[in-house]
């Protein structure tokens, strides 16, 4: 491992290189910085940010990609990152969580959740939030209907709903059409 | 100790995690330095309620006689020790909001550790919605007895008698000269001053809250929206591995030969194999999950015949005798003032308490002291009951509970906290136990199936003439009838979620409002029929048979704000009551809904919410809690049930365990009434318990179908449609 995002990644995950399996060069961006990792390139991505990167951000909830707790962006669009191999991730640019705010200032969405209460046990908000990253992306002005539509495959069973749709509407209103 | 750290330690940055933790109590304490402790016992004050029947678990080296504390430290910064824990229902803004109101102090002076058995005074856990209720009182008596002790201490300081200050914004001064003035942190310098409270202290009348009873944005709310929060998973620790744990294809099946060879090919790899715990450790998660599928293992699978279509029929096979809860008048004399009888059976499957995250633990073992980072909602169980596994005394445990996923009462059993400690005890290292999701739909504590059989009657004036209620192993939970009726007999088969020996194919448990959903569903559908068949509107019958005065306004209430205008069932408008007790809080709803008949789908347009719980904290809060439970509601009443067959259970995720989702929700409106009379109560769990009779109400008076059984699926909904 050559670069982390940040310093919380843990000193414990050196590069492993299993000697039964495939190594790879994987180089992408993630979170606006260049990154090149040698690891086995059939690995989850979930993982690998989880544990190699240790961005622990992006979370684990079905590993199915039925729920959403693991959305990350790839290349804006929103992704879930159990499903997603690193190798596929070659050349391409990945956002986390941890990555959405910029020069210390948070994404409107982020803004729209805290002010709005979109979350309750917040195990669900990275991907929540990224999936709304990336609708209101390609759909800047949605609908009520469009966003039920748009967010229908992230789950939440603390019931928060209700508040996700107001922050989206909110930030969607503060955003102006600017993606 | 500069509090600060606290948070930061707890929650909002993983270094400061790793710093702190390795403090000992006693380096705490001497940290901490001077300032002014005080200790609360919930019993001295009769909150003892929570405790009720369960031993103490002292906290080792401190006085056991204690639940909460609280410091005010020589920089004026307030904290309070909790032993309840953070899992999305608000108690990390709810609490310091109490706390400050009454001690009279900003909201961001104010400090909460939660969840460390070394740190936080002993708690019994985080369920039946007892936070605010039971826990919240004795954290205000705390504050306000801290208040004492200032006001003391600044009359010294001051020199003016105590009758002459006011405590205002951390600071005490002199109502005659405000310049005379001294803050909290001063007062606080140089003091050594512990106070266990004796008598309890006069409470502020809520009428006079200024931060309690206001909403505030959570405080976990930026840590949450920008993926700082760690929840157990999220920890680390130098020289950890994950754990794969081999698991059995069904309950009660016994490991008989297991080949671990494959995976030690695997570099990097280390297989433990304790009884008949067998798991591989690795420095990745994924490799372990590699590593454990090359392992080849045999199971003696038990006899079973029990799937999810005969386990009502088992159920009232194996159900104990009853245990009369209540009972009056005289049932025979009421058959003969009934003008009309109801009988009825209903029928709840088991469902998933299926949280956000999945169980998780890292436990780690440093000499003869392991400290274990768990997802629970009682830390100080999770404390026994892997001191016991690993063979350490209590005080040689440590539980950490980080922010916890959504727990619902499913997060009590602490199994995977067992699992890692175990594990790291065998292997010598730090090791993380994370559940699949397979695990979880496996290892889970279901919510029980039970069977509600009702007989009743209504007189020629639509009075209840008598009731005979009895519930199979869903528990007393919610079965009190609140209703007047002149005879009856209420009687509980079984008793807890557990059930009993030979009962339930797996382990059950407390679930959100537990009993209290299968009980509500029974009798509000079945009052509801009793209207129905009496030709009299619903909310009208059941304002008819109501005295008590409370639960008559909070039904008036949802009626007013819905816009109901009587008509009697089935109307063909789709509107649905129901009303409930939960936790000491009155609820009724009033839902519409739309059923599409040809596809047997059902879709909740609109609900209206109703809630009287007595002081309300944190409004806003309150409100959330509302929209959630009407949320997750949505599921056990329309979707949820485990599926499973021999032992198996067939659910493995979330392709055929459906839970709700966006275009579910309804347009949700809730009304809090004001009831300033009655002591804070239950919040988080109340509102959930009418989703299924409020939904199935609503669907008979759309279509005439009368639905007896949840989930409300669409084939059952057809089914039912056919009976019409």
């Amino acid at each position: 491992m050559l670069w982390t995002t940040n310093s919380q990644a843990s000193s414990t995950n050196s590069v492993l290189e299993p000697e039964d399996s495939m190594t790879n060069t994987i180089s992408f961006k993630l979170n606006d910085k260049p990154v090149r990792l040698k690891v086995d390139g059939d690995r989850p991505l979930l993982w690998v940010l989880r544990t190699d990167l240790g961005l622990t951000g992006t979370k684990y909830g079905c590993g199915e990609g039925h729920c959403g707790s693991c959305t990350v962006l790839l290349n804006q669009r929103a992704t879930r990152s159990c499903l997603l191999k690193i190798k596929d991730v070659m050349d391409k640019e990945v956002v986390t969580i941890e990555g959405l705010a910029k020069d210390g200032k948070l994404h409107p969405l982020q803004k729209a959740f805290m002010e709005h209460d979109g979350l309750q046990c917040g195990y669900c908000t990275p991907g929540m939030i990224l999936t709304a990253v990336s609708l209101l992306k390609f759909n800047p002005q949605p609908t009520e209907q469009q966003i039920n539509k748009g967010m229908e495959q992230n789950f939440c069973r603390c019931g928060a709903q209700v508040r996700i749709v107001q922050a989206i509407q909110a930030a969607a209103a503060e955003m102006k059409g600017a993606r | 100790m500069n509090t600060n750290d606290y948070l930061a330690a707890n929650f909002r940055d993983i270094h400061g995690f790793e710093d702190f933790y390795t403090q000992s109590r006693r380096e705490f304490f001497k940290r901490a330095g001077g300032g002014i402790l005080i200790f609360v016992a919930l019993n001295d004050l009769l909150f003892g309620q929570e405790e009720a029947g369960r031993p103490r678990g002292g906290r080792p080296g401190l006085p056991s006689d204690f639940n909460a504390f609280l410091r005010i430290g020589e920089d004026g910064r307030v904290t309070c020790l909790t032993g309840k824990i953070e899992m999305g229902q608000g108690p990390i803004t709810s609490l310091p909001q109490m706390l400050a109101e009454e001690l009279e102090t900003p909201l961001d002076t104010v400090d909460i550790i939660m969840g460390d058995t070394d740190l936080c005074p002993w708690d019994m856990g985080t369920f039946g919605s007892m936070t605010t209720r039971m826990f919240g009182p004795a954290l205000r008596a705390a504050a306000a007895e801290a208040k004492v002790v200032l006001l003391e201490l600044a009359a010294d300081s001051l020199k003016v008698p105590q009758t002459q200050l006011v405590a205002k914004d951390g600071i005490i001064f002199d109502q005659k000269n405000q310049k005379n003035r001294v803050t909290y942190g001063q007062l606080a310098k140089g003091q050594k001053i512990e106070r266990h409270l004796q008598a309890k202290p006069a409470l502020k009348d809520p009428t006079q809250f200024k931060i309690a009873g206001k909403p505030h944005t959570r405080r976990d709310a930026e840590v949450k929206v920008t993926g700082k929060a760690h929840y157990a998973a999220d920890i680390r620790v130098p020289g950890m591995l994950y754990a794969r744990i081999l698991r059995p294809p069904a309950h009660g099946a016994k490991l008989k030969n297991v080949d671990t060879a494959p995976a030690r090919q695997i570099a990097g790899v280390q297989v433990v194999q304790d009884g008949d715990l067998v798991a591989v450790l690795h420095e990745l998660p994924d490799v372990a999950e590699t590593a454990l599928r090359k392992i080849k293992a045999e199971f003696d699978v038990p006899e079973a015949t029990v799937d999810d279509k005969n386990i009502f029929d088992h159920l009232l096979s194996v159900a104990p005798e009853p245990n009369i809860l209540k009972q009056g008048g005289d049932l025979d004399e009421g058959k003969k003032l009934a003008a009309k009888k109801f009988e009825s059976t209903y029928l709840n499957s088991y469902v998933a308490h299926s949280a956000m995250e999945t169980h998780a633990a890292l436990a780690q073992i440093e000499g003869d002291k392991a400290t274990v980072w768990a997802s629970t909602q009682n830390p100080f169980g999770a404390r026994d009951q892997i001191a016991q596994a690993i063979g350490f005394p209590a005080e040689k445990v440590r539980v950490i509970t980080p922010f916890v996923g959504g727990g619902f009462g499913g997060k009590t059993n602490n199994a995977e906290a067992v699992e890692a400690a175990r594990l790291a005890k065998a292997a010598g290292k730090p090791v993380q136990v994370m559940w699949t999701r397979e695990e979880e739909f496996f290892y889970d504590t279901f919510r029980p199936a039970a069977v509600v059989k009702i007989n009743s009657g209504v007189d020629g004036s639509g009075k209840m003439a008598f009731w005979d209620y009895d519930v199979f192993f869903a528990g007393d939970r919610g079965a009190q009838q609140f209703y007047i009726v002149p005879n009856h007999r209420t009687a509980a088969h079984g008793g807890g979620w557990g059930g009993t020996r030979g009962s339930h194919p797996f382990a059950t448990g407390a679930w959100r409002a537990p009993g209290n959903n299968t009980n509500t569903f029974a009798r509000e559908s079945h009052i509801d029929i009793m209207a129905a068949g009496a030709g009299i509107d619903p909310v009208e019958f059941r304002l008819n048979n109501l005295s008590d005065a409370r639960m008559a306004r909070v039904l008036k209430s949802a009626a007013d704000h819905f816009g109901w205008t009587p008509a009697k069932a089935p109307s063909k408008r789709g509107y649905g009551v129901a009303c409930g007790i939960d936790a000491g809080t009155y609820v009724a709803a009033i839902a519409e809904v739309v059923v599409d008949a040809a596809k047997g789908t059902v879709q909740v347009k609109r609900v209206v919410c109703a809630q009287d719980m007595g002081v309300v904290i944190n409004p806003e809060g309150a409100t959330i809690q509302m929209e959630g439970c009407i949320t997750m509601g949505l599921g056990y009443a329309l979707t949820e049930e485990v599926h499973f067959k021999c032992g198996r259970v067939l659910d493995t995720n979330y392709d055929t365990y459906e839970i709700p989702r966006f275009s579910w929700v309804p347009k949700i409106e809730t009304v809090l009434i004001e009831n300033n009379e009655t002591a804070p109560q239950g919040g988080g769990e109340p509102a959930i318990i009418l989703m299924g009779a409020l939904i199935a109400n609503a669907i008979h008076d759309a279509t005439g179908a009368r639905m007896f059984q949840l989930p409300m699926t669409p084939d059952r909904v057809k089914t039912a449609l056919q009976k019409v």
